[in-house]
């Protein structure tokens, strides 16, 4: 008897891998519908959460929520060990020549080399928000860098895009919102 | 008519997949040999008809035939010719049919070498691969066809692909890359087969380690090239980004490690048998989950170039029928008798065993961050930003912990090792390495300071020079001090060896190019100076030049050590016309010791530029471990053993005496 129980658990063990993999499939299932880049966020409507944190380029000079409120802007998400950030900088770049208010948020960031980013690639932010610790990004529920936000001028967020923000996904998902939301202002 | 031509022999190749999945089968249960013959026919077939819908695509890419989609988007006329034809794999359509071809030549290579097989077992084997081929045939004709038209009006022009994709990396770096990840479907089809057949000796195992070796080659320096392809094409200095899609090819290349220490004890000895058939059933899988994450655009990664949700739900049934088949099939078939072979304390076998703990958790690891994001979300905890910290505080100590038990390798014995004649021989190298690794460091800089002095450096040089005095200790043994000896040693023995050094010479690179990286962003005037880990350089100048498709800025910097000029670097700043974008492309200066690696970042005005400097200690020792990794792998693959049997298949049968490189 004793043989058999313990030739059934060998054989329960073998099930293991099995149950591992059906656990994972489950969640690639879920995760399909969440495609990141299609990410509905909760946020969208909602006012842009508020925060007090350091400016970038100036340590002393503390920004909230006020130096964001007033205009239409993009507020971008952004680190140097983000791998598809220095895809998307280029992008940022064009949208800032275009007359477009680009707002950084430097996520989870070393100082000293984020400014070294901005030097070498261009600055496409009228301003970056410093986020050593990533707390505002807690509020916003920062999935990963890179992150794009659109606000109204009542700094309402109106659409979020996680990942690379390119030709394509302006065209379709930004343009035509902030040419709105630019009328509007005016 | 070429484009209608590689469509159909891309149907014919998926008929022929079929035969070959479903004919072999069912012939080795009723015991039909002929039937069982058939796979190998098909399998030679079905490469044909491959490589043919793949020469069809090439030439569409060649004549500028816009009127392909695939080739609309990704080749324009201003293209270099090497850049048209490495563009037929640089995006989705054309990657999966590399895949394909890739797949159909392993069948073929195994259906060819496979003469001393017994018949039951290779007809299984072929069996499964044509399985694997008809799945991604059916992917290929069903949600990604290369060959699609836009009619009736065809665009005059194409897009462009990715600047970040032209270059000699993307050449051979994705061929590589596939021949690694889809050569472990030879080993997973050989698991199935033994797990069908219900047969665990040592023949499975014997039979698949030379294709574990070859294809664990080739994933090795397909890894090396990306990473080297990454340092050089980004315009950045760094080798490895965590990214998921380097995550994905990196999984697999632990795992196949792993399976390829542990099935060594499995043919010698017979133990870990459900632990290896599980290893190889895991590595592929992993090779598969790979496809899935990049093509799926489940996550977000540059590599991601097309993401369709279709083809993600077709691929994860794809993954759930193979996957999740062959691990009930494990599960229902596995050999659950605990080995009758015993081993104890300080064996061979329980090193093995700790190599592999070691290594299957770093891919675990790695898997969980990689799918946390995910994960996290799924489940509602919070979104969750996973980035390099993670992996670097969970990686390091894991390699460590292998790099001190690696040391031992060629001292083990099977069954049983004298745990007090291993601590013996481990005196003298540990002194050795402990007296240079602490005083190295002292030499590496110009002015010793408490500061200067690295710990990092320190630590790396402890682990490399006790894995490399642990190797040659055991060479000196092994040869009793005697040169002529050295050739009586094993290809297998060589291999490990060379493959363990290259790890201590990868580690090196790592370790050092980490803790002397020195780097300064500067604004450069023409004739500016600058001074950076013991090199000066000054700025020239910068100037306009001409590329086939693409207008560049280059600079022209000056490097002088001591007063001597050294080199001339010409970083460019390119504007690609097609599609508008801005690459940046290094400049470097690489010796065996240090890389000299110099940026040109944005205009400034006033003929001031950005540039960035970067001086990196024994960044190369990087790639070089990689490659010697990578022959380690051959030289065993290439042993004697396995060319002694192939001598005598030919002798046997005239017709099956072909060679496997």
């Amino acid at each position: 008897m004793k043989v058999v129980g313990g030739l059934f658990l060998n054989r329960l063990a073998l099930f293991l891998p099995l149950a591992l993999f059906a656990a994972l499939t489950i969640v690639l299932l879920l995760g399909l519908d969440k495609d990141p880049s299609e990410l509905p966020s909760a946020l969208v409507g909602e006012p842009f959460p508020s925060f007090s944190l350091p400016a970038l380029h100036d340590a002393d000079r503390t920004l909230d929520e006020r130096d964001i409120i007033g205009e239409v802007v993009l507020v971008n998400i952004w680190a140097t060990w983000c791998f598809a950030c220095r895809i998307e900088h280029a992008m940022l770049n064009q949208l800032a020549e275009q007359g477009v208010k680009v707002i950084g948020l430097n996520y989870k960031d070393n100082r000293e080399a984020a400014i070294a980013w901005l030097k070498e690639r261009g600055d496409p932010y009228a301003f970056s928000v410093f986020d050593e610790q990533g707390r505002l990004g807690i509020d916003l529920g920062v999935y990963g860098a890179p992150e794009t936000y659109l606000l109204d001028a009542t700094g309402t967020i109106r659409h979020r895009r996680v990942g690379v923000v390119d030709d394509r996904v302006w065209n379709n998902e930004f343009r035509d919102l902030y040419a709105q939301l630019m009328a509007v202002q005016r | 008519m070429t484009v209608e031509l590689g469509h159909i022999a891309l149907i014919v190749a998926l008929c022929l997949a079929c035969i070959q999945a479903v004919v072999p089968m069912v012939g080795s249960f009723s015991g039909y040999t002929h039937w069982m013959r058939v796979g190998h026919s098909m399998a030679v077939g079905q490469f044909v008809f491959v490589a043919l819908s793949f020469a069809c695509l090439t030439a569409a890419f060649i004549q500028d035939d816009f009127s392909v989609a695939y080739v609309a988007n990704n080749s324009n006329t201003l293209l270099p010719l090497q850049f048209k034809i490495s563009a037929v794999w640089g995006a989705h359509e054309g990657s999966l049919l590399l895949w394909a071809l890739i797949l159909s030549g392993w069948s073929t290579a195994v259906a060819l070498c496979s003469g001393k097989l017994p018949l039951i077992l290779s007809a299984r084997v072929l069996s499964v691969l044509g399985a694997i081929s008809v799945g991604f045939a059916l992917f290929l004709l069903l949600t990604s066809n290369p060959f699609d038209r836009i009619l009736p009006i065809p665009p005059l022009e194409g897009g462009d692909l990715n600047p970040l994709l032209q270059d000699f990396g993307l050449i051979v770096h994705p061929p590589m890359l596939y021949m690694g990840y889809v050569g472990f479907s030879v080993p997973f089809a050989f698991a199935i087969a033994a797990l069908i057949g219900g047969q665990f000796d040592s023949a499975w195992a014997r039979w698949s380690r030379p294709w574990i070796n070859v294809a664990w080659v080739f994933l090795t320096i397909g890894i090396s090239l990306g990473s080297w392809w990454a340092y050089y094409e980004l315009g950045w200095g760094g080798w490895w980004f965590w990214d998921p899609v380097e995550n994905a090819s990196f999984m697999p290349w632990l795992a196949g490690t792993a399976l390829m220490h542990s099935i060594a004890a499995t043919e010698k000895r017979g133990v870990f048998r459900s632990w290896t058939l599980l290893l190889a059933i895991l590595t592929f899988s992993l090779s598969l989950l790979g496809t899935f994450l990049v093509r799926s655009g489940i996550l977000t990664s540059v590599h991601a170039f097309a993401s369709d949700p279709e083809r993600g739900i077709f691929i994860l049934i794809f993954l759930g029928i193979v996957v999740g088949g062959s691990l009930l099939l494990f599960a229902l078939r596995g050999p659950t008798m605990r080995s009758a072979t015993t081993y104890s304390g300080w064996s061979r076998e329980t090193m093995l065993l700790i190599n592999n703990v070691f290594l299957v958790s770093s891919m675990a690891m790695i898997l969980i961050g990689t799918l946390y994001p995910l994960l996290a979300d799924v489940l509602d905890m919070g979104k969750i930003s996973v980035g390099p910290p993670y992996f670097n505080i969970f990686f390091v100590p894991l390699m460590s912990g292998l790099m001190i038990c690696l040391g031992f390798a060629g001292f083990t014995r099977w069954k049983n090792t004298e745990g007090r004649a291993l601590l013996h021989k481990g005196v003298i190298p540990s002194i050795v390495s402990l007296v240079m690794a602490f005083a190295l460091p002292m030499f590496m800089v110009d002015k010793l300071s408490w500061s200067n002095y690295s710990l990092t450096a320190v630590a790396t040089l402890l682990l490399v020079l006790w894995v490399v005095t642990m190797s040659l200790e055991d060479l000196w043994l092994k040869s009793r001090g005697k040169l002529s000896s050295l050739r009586g040693l094993s290809g297998s023995y060589w291999g490990m060896l060379v493959a363990h050094m290259g790890l201590a010479v990868c580690a090196l690179g790592v370790g050092l190019s980490t803790a002397y990286d020195a780097q300064k962003d500067l604004r450069m005037v023409p004739g500016d100076k600058t001074e950076l880990g013991g090199y000066q350089f000054q700025f020239v100048g910068v100037e306009r030049v001409e590329g086939p498709n693409f207008i560049a800025y280059r600079g022209n910097v000056e490097v002088k050590s001591g007063g001597e000029l050294i080199v001339r670097l010409s970083p460019e700043k390119r504007n690609y016309t097609s599609g508008g974008q801005v690459m940046t492309e290094a400049d470097i200066d690489g010796q065996l010791h240090r890389d000299l690696y110099v940026s040109l970042g944005e205009p400034l005005g006033n003929q001031a530029w950005a540039i960035r400097f970067q001086v990196k200690p024994f960044v190369r020792c990087i790639w070089l471990g990689g490659l010697l990794i990578g022959l380690g792998g051959l030289l065993a693959a290439l042993d004697k053993r396995y060319r002694r049997r192939r001598l005598r298949k030919g002798a046997d049968e005239s017709s099956g005496g072909l060679v496997f490189e």
